[in-house]
């Protein structure tokens, strides 16, 4: 079996557990730099405001007391992210982070009782030892596991915690009321496609013949209607990336504690990534960068860290999120550890057509982008052409030009000192 | 405002600057002696001795004086773990009507209080409270002006 653990509403998430004031009202973290919601607590779902919408939009409610925007604080939710994780690890037999706030949990060798069980442990102690509140799905494939974590947090008659089984009465019921387009890696215009032939729902693709799948749409689909019939065949590195964020990692042929050889993987992952992010016409919002050892190895010192940088804007360019990229591996390399594995993620993607521009754009500025926008272009083209890793970025620049405007930046709770929380005698 | 220290990769460590040894995390959970107790000459760690659990313990400073009596002052950084269950008699982080505040949980007669360390505070009967424990205190430290 194999669990999905997902933080709600993440970002909010954090800054409640250090602002127990925001519990229970209407809050939203907004982007430093493009001035637009990024997370939003339940509460401002419910008052209808969409992800994305411009912070000057709200501002009349603001000043009306009734909601509150927090600008976003990456330092202290690539923190808590990984705190989150580490409980995982401790309870259970591996972890993979997906995403800054989804992880997929190993859960070998339990039976039904005690899977869910240690899925209950999981919820708890995931929320008691980190403050952050969590939903968790288990089932025998990654695609059905996220069907389970989904309606353990959309339906409360599982209390956030949600073991399906590969058949069965409950399974057969929660397939049949979910609608195609909520099942992992089946996009709108598949959707579309797959109505014509009668399939609307999860069950009726279970359902389907899996060869005939193949013969008029994909391998990849193909895969999917395996998965929901309880055959695991989606390894996390051909599974399809979420639409909020890119990631790109490498289990190193040897351990290494090399500062070089961890820059070049570091390097080589924030390029790819940029890669994967123009051809979907995508910014990013700020990258993450992790290490992990090999925890199989008790006797070498364990440290898996992670830090998430924030961009200076929404971009594709390939050499800020480079520079981002450094400046976390910077941050977390420690000598004396050996590491299996490094990887760069990138995070809140927006789409890049519906990009605001900021107010302070002069012309020179657009001309920059123009510029840089035509050079990615050239890159992407001379390594599709090429042949992949022809023309590479060396180790970026200083740049010095990351001013943020930052109003309300939260403390950093837990990464200075300066920052830490009061708590009053 | 943020400060430019953010720009540039700073050498304040995150919050496990040094290396914890798996063992002493798991040494409760398999029984086996922490590998790293064979380490020789290692340099004492205040993090292995203070942080029991990392993951969950985070750092406050503490404001104003009803504390003091329990060793707790003005200005000192408590050390709060999250994955302790409260029992009278701990010294817990809580949250009171959506603040902050250290106090001593105790049974008086068969009912909560949270108590002061000091006498000019009376101790705050939990009963019709919106109260809930964020953490536990592990340790307080208490720096000297040298």
């Amino acid at each position: 079996m194999i669990g999905l653990v997902d933080c709600n509403n993440f970002y909010v998430s954090c800054e409640r557990v250090f602002q127990p004031r925001l519990e229970g009202l209407p809050v939203g973290v907004m982007s430093n730099n493009d001035g637009c919601v990024i997370a939003r607590s339940n509460e401002l779902k419910a008052l209808g405001v969409e992800m994305g919408t411009p912070a000057f939009e709200l501002q009349q409610w603001v000043n009306q007391g009734r909601i509150h925007l927090l600008s976003s604080n990456y330092e202290l939710y690539g923190d808590m992210s990984a705190r989150v994780r580490e409980v995982l690890e401790e309870f259970s037999a591996g972890v993979e982070p997906y995403s800054i706030d989804e992880m997929f949990v190993r859960f070998d060798g339990f039976d039904a009782a005690a899977t869910l069980a240690l899925a209950r442990t999981l919820y708890r102690n995931v929320r008691q030892f980190t403050g952050i509140p969590v939903c968790v799905g288990v089932a025998p494939t990654r695609t059905l596991a996220k069907l389970a974590n989904r309606a353990a947090k959309k339906l409360p008659e599982y209390q956030g915690v949600c073991v399906m089984h590969a058949d069965g009465d409950d399974t057969r019921r929660l397939l049949e009321r979910t609608a195609l387009g909520d099942v992992w890696g089946v996009g709108r215009r598949l959707v579309e496609r797959l109505a014509i032939q009668g399939i609307e729902t999860a069950w009726d693709l279970r359902k389907a013949d899996p060869k005939a799948i193949r013969r008029r749409f994909s391998v990849t689909l193909e895969r999917t209607v395996r998965e929901l019939q309880g055959t695991p065949c989606i390894e996390l590195n051909d599974a399809a990336e979420p639409r909020q964020r890119i990631m790109t990692s490498r289990s190193f042929g040897r351990l290494t504690g090399e500062p070089g050889e961890l820059q070049d993987a570091i390097r080589q992952h924030a390029q790819r990534g940029a890669e994967k992010l123009r051809q979907q016409d995508s910014h990013a919002r700020a990258v993450l960068v992790f290490l992990k050892t090999n925890r199989h190895r008790p006797d070498l010192p364990q440290y898996s860290p992670s830090a998430v940088v924030e961009l200076p804007e929404p971009t594709d360019d390939s050499r800020p999120i480079l520079a981002a990229a450094q400046q976390g591996l910077e941050a977390i390399y420690r000598r004396g550890f050996r590491f299996m594995k490094a990887g760069v993620m990138l995070l809140d993607l927006v789409d890049a057509n519906r990009e605001q521009l900021s107010l302070l754009d002069t012309p020179e500025r657009e001309a920059q982008r123009e510029r840089d926008h035509k050079l990615m272009a050239a890159l992407d083209e001379l390594n599709g052409k090429m042949g992949k890793g022809t023309v590479r970025l060396g180790v970026p620049r200083q740049n010095a030009a990351w001013h943020l405007r930052c109003a309300h930046r939260t403390p950093r709770f837990t990464t200075r000192w300066q920052e830490i929380l009061r708590a009053r005698s | 405002m943020r400060d430019p220290e953010i720009r540039h990769p700073h050498p304040a460590p995150p919050y496990r600057a040094l290396p914890h040894p798996l063992g002493t995390i798991r040494a409760g959970i398999s029984g086996f002696p922490s590998p790293a107790e064979d380490y020789v000459g290692r340099t004492l760690d205040l993090n292995e001795r203070l942080v029991k659990r990392p993951a969950a313990t985070f750092f406050m400073t503490v404001t104003g004086d009803s504390m003091v009596e329990f060793g707790i002052q003005d200005g000192d950084t408590l050390v709060v773990d999250r994955s302790i269950d409260a029992r009278p008699g701990h010294i817990v982080v809580a949250l009171v009507d959506g603040e902050v505040i250290v106090k001593r949980y105790e049974m008086i007669g068969k009912r909560p209080y949270l108590c002061s360390g000091n006498s000019q505070y009376a101790p705050i009967p939990l009963a019709n409270l919106d109260c809930q424990v964020w953490g536990v205190v592990r340790s307080v430290i208490h720096e000297y002006a040298v």
